[in-house]
């Protein structure tokens, strides 16, 4: 599950503190963007400590590592995969050869850590023009890759655009970016809403994305957990059908039945695998009583 | 200005109206603490007294303020020789922990204060009384003028018992004033000064919603268990604090009455914006305001007839013929220590140094149907819950629920609230396994035992001595 | 080893540690905080167990702590010491 993706500064020992608790799907400790140059040393320390030692609960960890081209990449990626990290998001990939430069420090991180092979994933952060039309080739590049993930804010730089809060000028890019995403069986993953105080903005962009086939966002505001689970929560009457989709295949399959149909409509796989990812989200938002997790704000009631 | 009346109440200055009291050594003079942060009268009073060669005397005010230092210059002049109060800012705490006092300052509640008046334990022969509006006859207010500063509720009963009233005010009005909030034939004088406090500092800022997020997780997890809790219901009626996470919390309330479709009877205690705003959009009838923390609440109380302006016998008094306290449905309250049997402190800091006090705090557990605590289960480094807290300021048994981000824990005599929250789906734990997963963070802080002298009591609502405090030693 | 050089790490921010390591010829352990009294002793102990897994047995260290956990102290600490001895280094290297 990763509608929310929240970005921790990764020097800031008091955010890392918060994420202990933060009702996100995934927590991204940022040691690119919001860490100064001459701070990378102390931020990978103090990342890898906080993963060593505090308690993260269910969400999935993830490092936003440096750039493949710096040379502090090679030393994050090797610190965070012995510290425990699920995953490492990798900036400013473009194509193959950013992955597979990843690739290949993890392959050697995770036998320093004693980790099996692929322990790591990779999450691929495109955010240039050649990276969006590289989009397929770099999530084709490695098994290690689970999700592509928009920064729309440095590709608007990279287009010569104005970033807006319509963002029709990532609507592209956005299309582009499911596309090939889902084609490799991806998660996909929107660029971040970034009026930290327009929570009802956020919804609506986080609403869009949905629509377009992202299953999540990155998220760089505490305030805009809630609008974002609020958009990825499906309607009580999607996640009944999908319940009796699943439940209208278990029967087939019992009674062995090839073809299924329910409402008068054949269900094939394509409609199971979306039943089975919005029981999901329905589960996630505290909608089947499964209690996954202490219930936040914009999961369950409302 | 000295205009000409028959009683002769208005006095040139605080010396002749100090002179016109026979206040003598060892006596004691009172003070209201609505000025908060900007408040001049208390100084001006204090350094009256000086300059008139009183000494040994006893300040009983609802609270010591930080602006209120000078007072310590007063102190070390054997000027002051006690002080009781509801609450002392760390500013003079500290120098009170310290031992600057021979005397142990005595703490009381906003309800015992009035209570000991009421029932004599406490007597004020002199009171002082900052009003923002008074006539010549001493009928005054605090809602108008420019030092405004709303509800003279804590004054109240000062004005009631003591043996000679002054007001004190920096805006004379014409003979009568209409709203009055304390009527002429309780006072003795009227001073009339250039400024009784620092308009800027009177209304100075706690009273906006946080933006951190954990105390806005915090605030979400004390909305949902009340909820929960099943108050909230039409005639629904609450108290907060002017915190930050606390104003979260009603904010989120707000939305959950909202949603249900209740319209709640009364918001009390410190009023805010906050809750004003709730009042004008129908989602309580009333407001029962014993101190306004801003200028949006000072502006209502003015102006809005069901923002109703309580004295703090009515707030909370015990030996009142009722309270509004004993009518509350929930209360939502900080602390900086609780104990693992759900005691309270709010009086000292985790060194045991004197920084705060229980204002309405055990007041409203007592009197509410849930009180809950409302903090963050770690402050730097250090745990909220511990064995036993440094200064017992509310007891234990009247506390219902605590709720921190990590998830709430509730108090073992609430099996019924247990059940709720747990159907719920809120994360509640024992207030051990909170106080495990604290340590886990922090490690096992070293106890600390403070043996010097005696440098405050403790009393609770009723007057018996629930703790004391004492010397920190380094 | 020894600390050949000053450097420092962290900030004195609320829940972090200011680490200031200085040359020493004995190992020193300075603590300032809030809640020295409490964690004092906690404090110390983590700061001799980097210190010695680092191997440095001689040198000053200065701990100006606001209620930072045991986890920033630890990697404050062995990013100073880090950085003492990578200048150093740097530094010998640059002058050959």
């Amino acid at each position: 599950m990763r509608r929310s993706c929240l970005f921790l500064p990764g020097n800031q020992p008091s955010m890392l503190q918060n994420g202990m608790v933060l009702a996100c799907d995934v927590l991204i400790f940022d040691l690119e963007d919001a860490v100064s140059e001459n701070e990378k040393d102390a931020a990978r320390e103090l990342v890898s400590q906080a993963l060593l030692t505090l308690d993260f609960g269910m969400r999935e960890i993830v490092v936003r590592v440096n750039d493949m081209e710096t040379p502090h990449a090679r030393l994050d990626i090797i610190r965070v995969t012995e510290a425990g990290a699920d995953a490492v998001m990798v900036p400013k990939t473009v194509g193959a050869t950013t992955v597979l430069k990843a690739a290949s420090i993890l392959d050697e991180a995770e036998e320093k850590a004693g980790l099996s092979h692929g322990s790591v994933s990779l999450i691929l952060l495109i955010e240039t023009a050649m990276g969006i039309e590289k989009a397929l080739e770099a999530a084709s590049a490695s098994s290690r890759v689970s999700a592509l993930a928009l920064g729309g804010e440095d590709l608007a730089a990279d287009l010569g655009c104005r970033r807006t809060k319509a963002s029709h000028e990532l609507y592209y890019a956005r299309a582009k970016l499911v596309m090939a995403g889902r084609a490799c069986g991806l998660d996909v993953i929107d660029t971040p809403f970034t009026d930290a105080r327009d929570a009802e903005g956020c919804y609506k962009d986080a609403c869009y994305a949905r629509s377009l086939g992202f299953n999540g966002k990155l998220v760089i505001s505490p305030h805009h957990l809630e609008p974002v689970h609020r958009a990825f929560r499906p309607d009580e009457s999607e996640v009944a059908y999908a319940l009796e989709v699943v439940e209208a295949m278990r029967r087939g399959k019992e009674e062995g039945r090839g073809a299924v149909s329910l409402r008068g409509k054949m269900i094939d796989l394509p409609v199971l695998t979306q039943a089975k990812r919005t029981i999901e989200l329905a589960e996630a938002s505290g909608m089947l009583g499964t209690k996954r997790r202490a219930p936040a704000k914009g999961d369950g009631e409302e | 200005m000295k205009p000409k009346h028959r009683t002769g109440k208005v006095m040139p200055t605080l010396e002749d109206a100090i002179r016109a009291s026979s206040l003598k050594n060892g006596m004691t003079i009172s003070f209201h603490h609505h000025l908060r942060a900007g408040d001049y009268v208390l100084n001006d009073v204090v350094r009256a007294c000086a300059a008139l060669g009183f000494s040994d005397l006893t300040v009983n005010a609802s609270a010591i303020m930080a602006c209120h230092t000078p007072l310590l210059e007063a102190i070390r002049e054997g000027v002051v020789t006690g002080i009781e109060c509801n609450f002392m800012h760390a500013a003079v705490g500290h120098a009170v922990s310290q031992g600057i006092l021979e005397q142990p300052v005595l703490f009381r509640t906003h309800g015992g204060r009035p209570a000991a008046l009421e029932n004599g334990t406490s007597h004020i022969n002199v009171a002082f009384i900052a009003a923002s509006a008074a006539d010549a006859e001493g009928n005054c207010n605090g809602k108008e003028g420019s030092s405004a500063f709303g509800s003279i509720g804590y004054a109240m009963s000062d004005a009631e018992h003591a043996d000679y009233v002054v007001v004190v005010t920096d805006n004379l009005m014409p003979y009568p004033l209409t709203d009055v909030s304390i009527p002429e034939n309780l006072v003795d004088a009227v001073v009339v000064c250039d400024s009784i406090g620092d308009p800027d500092r009177i209304m100075s800022g706690t009273t906006r919603i946080t933006r951190d997020p954990i105390g806005l997780l915090i605030a979400d997890y004390t909305a949902r268990a009340i909820e929960a809790s099943g108050l909230i219901e039409n005639g629904f009626s609450f108290q907060t604090g002017a915190g930050g996470t606390s104003l979260a919390a009603a904010a989120y309330i707000g939305e959950r009455m909202r949603k249900r479709g209740v319209t709640g009877s009364f918001a009390s205690g410190g009023i805010t914006g906050l809750l004003v705003d709730l009042l004008n959009e129908g989602l309580f009838t009333s407001l029962a305001d014993v101190q306004c923390f801003d200028r949006e609440a000072v502006v209502s109380i003015r102006q809005n007839p069901r923002h109703v302006e309580i004295s703090a016998s009515r707030y909370a008094s015990p030996e009142a013929k009722s309270a509004v306290v004993d009518r509350l449905d929930a209360v939502i309250l900080g602390a900086t220590e609780v104990g693992t049997d759900f005691s309270v402190n709010v009086h000292t800091d985790s060194n045991g140094m004197i920084m705060g006090g229980s204002g309405g705090h055990s007041d409203t557990a007592a009197g509410a149907s849930l009180a809950v605590i409302a903090a963050p289960l770690v402050r730097a480094r250090l745990p909220l819950i511990v064995d036993r807290p440094q200064t017992l300021s509310t007891p234990g048994d009247t506390i219902d629920l605590l709720v921190t981000q990590f998830g709430m824990a509730c108090n073992p005599r609430r099996p019924d609230l247990h059940d709720r929250l747990v159907d719920a789906g809120l994360p509640v734990f024992s207030i051990e396994e909170l106080k495990e997963k604290a340590e886990l963070l922090t490690g096992r802080p070293r106890l600390l035992k403070n043996e010097g002298r005696v440098v405050a009591r403790v009393n609770d609502r009723d007057g018996d001595e629930l703790d004391v405090i004492r010397t920190v030693s380094s | 080893m020894k600390i050949l050089k000053k450097a420092q790490a962290g900030t004195l921010e609320s829940g972090d540690v200011l680490v200031t390591v200085k040359p020493s010829d004995t190992l020193m352990i300075e603590i300032e905080s809030p809640v020295a009294r409490q964690f004092g002793d906690a404090m110390e102990r983590s700061a001799r167990d980097v210190l010695e897994s680092m191997g440095i047995y001689e040198g000053a260290v200065h701990l100006a702590d606001q209620g930072a956990l045991d986890c920033t102290l630890r990697a404050r600490l062995h990013t100073a010491i880090h950085r003492a001895l990578q200048d150093y280094d740097a530094d010998v290297a640059g002058s050959l």
